[in-house]
């Protein structure tokens, strides 16, 4: 019935472009999707599901390959980098959106969409050229001098690390979580702060209580699109992190990510297999963004049921 | 007869400066004159430059329902959320003079504003609820004053069943407020509004945006609640006015628009014998 609708007089041809948009943009992921796995088949057929957990990766000699330390640094650095900037973003947001006076609220919110606006590169030198030294010294040593015995702060200390990687992912989707959990809470409507202040609730219990619960669907859009930048960040990632095989859990060690194995070798991988076992990673990194998403939305999805009310007969 | 003397709270007097309330408007308030429960002095508010509301003087009296009445932008809503201290949210509002609840002027700013809120409550003029059960609605309120888990079942039971909604809710508790039709929305919110206990419950406009036979609803569940609490409404249905309320203040605004108090008085008389012809106007329809 609802099709039938849809297909009504003036709604056709209108129905007929949106239609072939969403195919188009069907066909584009499938056609990505389809090519990837192509093109990887001579890697796909030589290590099978062993790629995932071997880490070997010796196109000199052996001819060998294993994408467990680019998946490992991959997972990592996204990780480290949500950690700290959720608390850190959303937290900018709340200041932003129901805290600060207009006077402050605007500029800086308007700093916050050009820090996401900066591209990757000039991120990356920022890292390598203040970043790196404090990662180095100060910091990694404290750490590691008060924290050394857990495995993630084993020493030694490197400069170029995953810590140098995911505090400069963090530094990076900050401003895309924060924008964006920004206009979450501005479209919560005021009758219902009011409704929360009128039976005596305070501002903070405003906040979490009925702000974070009513917007929740829409701020974990936002870390979702900050996890999506992280997971894919090239360039800046690949300034920073050291590129080295390590599969220590240490934060203090150098490593490698499936984005900057790609960008860094691809160029000169001299020989087919070598060039479809990065061409299999980058399959590797589309599917997991692809997973991450599909799962992101099946959370946004229960949520907004459990938040939106029961559908009703 | 003085403020003080009429005060419900007994405690013997008021400070100083509230001692200096003039005596009221001949005529005003019932004939019985009951205790007053919140007695307004010289309420003038401003947003920025403009003055909003100017001096005015009401007393509000206890367990009865006092209707606001006037034309859009005399101010009704901006004299009852200043009494909750909803004005307080509004970037540049200044609210002068005084509103004593129990020998307490609580439009002072050092008043713990969260105490003024709890014991004064409000309905808004849309639903409102947040988008959680209807248990998690109705309970939000005592939670946030320390009533302890176990204690809820029960809160939640009287509430709902003194806004007269129990029997329409009891089956489904655990589902969301959202489900509800704005009449029941709006009856819930005024339970959510209960549930904390407040001496003073304001409502600007609880039924325009709900159905006649949910505005019916509402006006029921506000003639019952009177025997418990001060009612205050603001309303632009006449008719409604004259059903519901025991006492009606008539605003209109001056000529640079700021809202003032024309008259004050039973109800009875506004609708039928008002002293004021700006007031008979209006009660009659032939304003504006
Ligand atoms: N937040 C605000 N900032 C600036 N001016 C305001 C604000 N709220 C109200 N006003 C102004 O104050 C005056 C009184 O507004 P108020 O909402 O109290 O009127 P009202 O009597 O409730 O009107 P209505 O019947 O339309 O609801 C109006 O002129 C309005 O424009
Ligand atoms: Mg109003």
């Amino acid at each position: 019935m609802r099709m039938a609708r849809f297909w009504r007089h003036g709604d056709r041809p209108f129905g007929w472009i949106t239609l072939l948009a969403a195919l188009l943009l069907l066909g584009l992921v499938g056609g990505i999707a389809v090519a990837l796995w192509q093109n990887s088949a001579l890697s796909r057929d030589a290590f099978g599901l062993e790629f995932l957990v071997t880490s070997r990766w010796d196109p000199a000699i052996d001819r060998v390959f294993g994408a467990l330390p680019f998946i490992q640094g991959t997972l990592v650095t996204s990780a480290l980098a949500l950690v700290l900037a959720i608390p850190v973003g959303v937290g900018a947001a709340i200041f932003l959106a129901e805290l600060a006076p207009g006077w402050l609220s605007r500029p800086l919110g308007l700093l916050i969409e050009l820090l996401a606006a900066v591209p990757s590169v000039v991120y990356g030198l920022w890292g390598l050229f203040v970043l790196i030294p404090a990662v180095a010294k100060p910091l990694g040593v404290a750490l590691n001098g008060s924290l050394g015995f857990l495995p993630i702060f084993e020493g030694p200390v490197f400069g170029p690390s995953r810590l140098a990687a995911g505090l400069l992912l963090s530094v990076m989707v900050l401003p895309t979580i924060a924008a964006i959990s920004r206009d979450v809470l501005f479209a919560i409507p005021n009758s219902q702060r009011e409704g929360a202040l009128a039976l005596g609730a305070t501002h903070w219990e405003v906040v979490h209580q009925v702000l974070i619960p009513y917007g929740a669907s829409g701020l974990l859009g936002a870390i979702i699109l900050g996890l999506g930048r992280a997971l894919g960040e090239t360039i800046a990632v690949t300034m920073v992190i050291g590129n080295n095989l390590d599969l220590s859990a240490s934060l203090l060690h150098p490593g490698y990510t499936m984005a900057s194995i790609i960008a860094n070798e691809f160029t000169e991988a001299t020989f087919d297999l070598y060039l479809e076992a990065l061409i299999e990673i980058g399959l590797i990194l589309f599917a997991m963004t692809l997973l991450i998403n599909l799962f992101a939305q099946l959370l946004i999805w229960r949520v907004r049921r459990r938040t939106v009310g029961q559908v009703r007969v | 007869m003085t403020l003080a003397t009429q005060h419900d709270s007994g405690q013997s007097s008021l400070p100083a400066a509230g001692s200096a309330a003039p005596p009221r408007p001949p005529g005003a308030g019932p004939a019985s004159a009951p205790a007053t429960r919140i007695a307004i002095h010289n309420l003038t508010v401003h947003y920025g430059t403009f003055c909003a509301v100017r001096n005015v003087t009401l007393d509000i009296p206890a367990n009865q329902v006092t209707a606001i009445i006037g034309p859009s932008g005399c101010g009704k809503s901006t004299v009852v959320r200043s009494l909750n201290r909803m004005t307080d949210l509004v970037p540049g509002a200044r609210v002068s003079g005084e509103a004593i609840l129990d020998g307490e002027n609580i439009l002072r700013p050092e008043v713990d504003v969260v105490n003024v809120r709890r014991r004064i409550g409000m309905v808004f003029q849309r639903p409102n609820p947040f988008p959680k059960s209807i248990y998690d609605n109705v309970a939000y309120g005592p939670r946030l004053h320390g009533v302890r888990d176990r204690d809820l079942d029960e809160v939640v039971e009287r509430t709902l069943r003194g806004a007269a909604l129990w029997d329409e809710v009891k089956d489904k508790l655990h589902q969301s407020a959202l489900a509800l039709s704005g009449g029941q929305q709006q009856r819930l919110c005024i339970a959510r509004a209960m549930a904390v206990e407040p001496e003073v419950i304001l409502m600007d406009e609880p039924a325009s945006a709900i159905d006649p036979i949910g505005t019916l609803r509402i006006e029921e569940l506000i003639a019952d609640l009177r025997a418990t609490y001060t009612i205050v409404i603001v309303t632009h249905n006449m008719q409604q006015a004259s059903r519901v309320s025991d006492v009606t203040a008539f605003f209109t605004m001056d000529e640079d628009r700021a809202g003032y108090m024309v008259e004050f008085g039973p109800t009875i008389e506004i609708f039928t014998n008002p002293r004021n012809q700006l007031t008979e106007d209006y009660v009659s329809g032939r304003f504006g």
